[in-house]
């Protein structure tokens, strides 16, 4: 490969650079995502209601719950993780940024598990 | 990301969680430099992670633990082409794009002052869709050459001739700006 082809590729790969999602979007897309998995969630207690009568079926409602708690909880730390940057760039030192990482997951875990 | 399939909801969540984590700004970028606008580009990367998350069981099982990526860019090159295909079937929004492209407006500041750069942008506007495709895979995400087939459906070989060749036309248009572009795919 030419020096002058490996120049333009260097010139195009700037040209083209990668371009940050704006955080409204990222918010947006994380609550339509949450709602599906809630939904998903609610089909799954329609069906544990019909199904209760029949011991054979009560072990699907323990793992609904398992299911929902670990849906939620890793929406929960990727909302938290999308922030890290901000986090980052207002936290002076690494104590503040542990703070301030804490509060977020905190927050964050209120708003998504409401009811756990 | 692990192959073996997911035991329970919940582990399926995560691992798309991760997806979304690691390639919520391809499937932006992508969608940015295909359609030229940000607020189209928003609407076409909500779409792509939404028709994902229902599709991604299967996703899973079919990819025998290969990267997914391709699979998710080649979501959003579906919605891209549609969105292309139902504009042109309404006049009344049938606003001319093309040149939209040409100065997308984060990259401004990176381009200003620069005209080679304006000139590179402006070049791959006018590429034929396939080789535009391939060139913003490669070098707006880094994918390499398999993983452009596979998000593009075609071999690796010619993959490889698809990219050689979208680079040395707009090398040309660059050098040559006034040159008419054919497209000889």
């Amino acid at each position: 490969m030419s020096s002058g082809t490996t120049d333009f590729e260097a010139l195009l790969r700037e040209a083209l650079s990668p371009v940050e999602p704006p955080e409204t979007l990222t918010e947006r897309l994380e609550m339509a995502l949450i709602s599906l998995t809630e939904l998903a969630q609610d089909e799954l207690e329609a069906w544990e209601l019909k199904t209760m009568r029949d011991p054979r079926n009560w072990v699907r409602p323990a793992a609904a719950v398992l299911v929902g708690a670990g849906a939620g909880t890793a929406l929960v730390v990727l909302r938290v993780r999308t922030r890290h940057r901000t986090r980052r760039q207002q936290s002076s030192t690494l104590r503040e940024l542990a703070a301030r990482t804490l509060q977020d997951f905190a927050e964050e875990a209120r708003r998504v598990l409401p009811d756990r | 990301m692990p192959s073996d399939a997911p035991e329970s909801k919940a582990e399926l969540d995560a691992r798309f969680t991760e997806l979304y984590r690691r390639h919520l700004r391809d499937v932006y970028t992508y969608s940015y430099y295909r359609i030229g606008n940000h607020h189209d580009a928003e609407d076409i990367t909500e779409q792509t992670f939404l028709q994902a998350y229902r599709h991604f069981e299967r996703a899973l099982r079919e990819s025998d633990g290969r990267p997914l990526r391709p699979w998710l860019i080649r979501i959003a090159h579906n919605l891209a082409a549609n969105f292309y295909r139902d504009r042109s079937r309404k006049p009344e929004s049938a606003i001319e794009d093309a040149g939209l492209i040409s100065a997308p407006h984060t990259t401004e500041a990176l381009v200003e002052g620069r005209e080679e750069l304006k000139s590179i942008l402006e070049g791959v506007a006018q590429l034929p869709d396939d080789r535009r495709n391939a060139l913003i895979m490669r070098f707006a995400l880094g994918m390499d050459n398999r993983e452009i087939a596979r998000a593009l459906d075609r071999t690796d070989g010619a993959t490889k001739v698809l990219l050689h060749r979208a680079i040395r036309q707009l090398e040309d248009m660059v050098s040559e700006p006034a040159k008419p572009v054919g497209d000889d795919t």
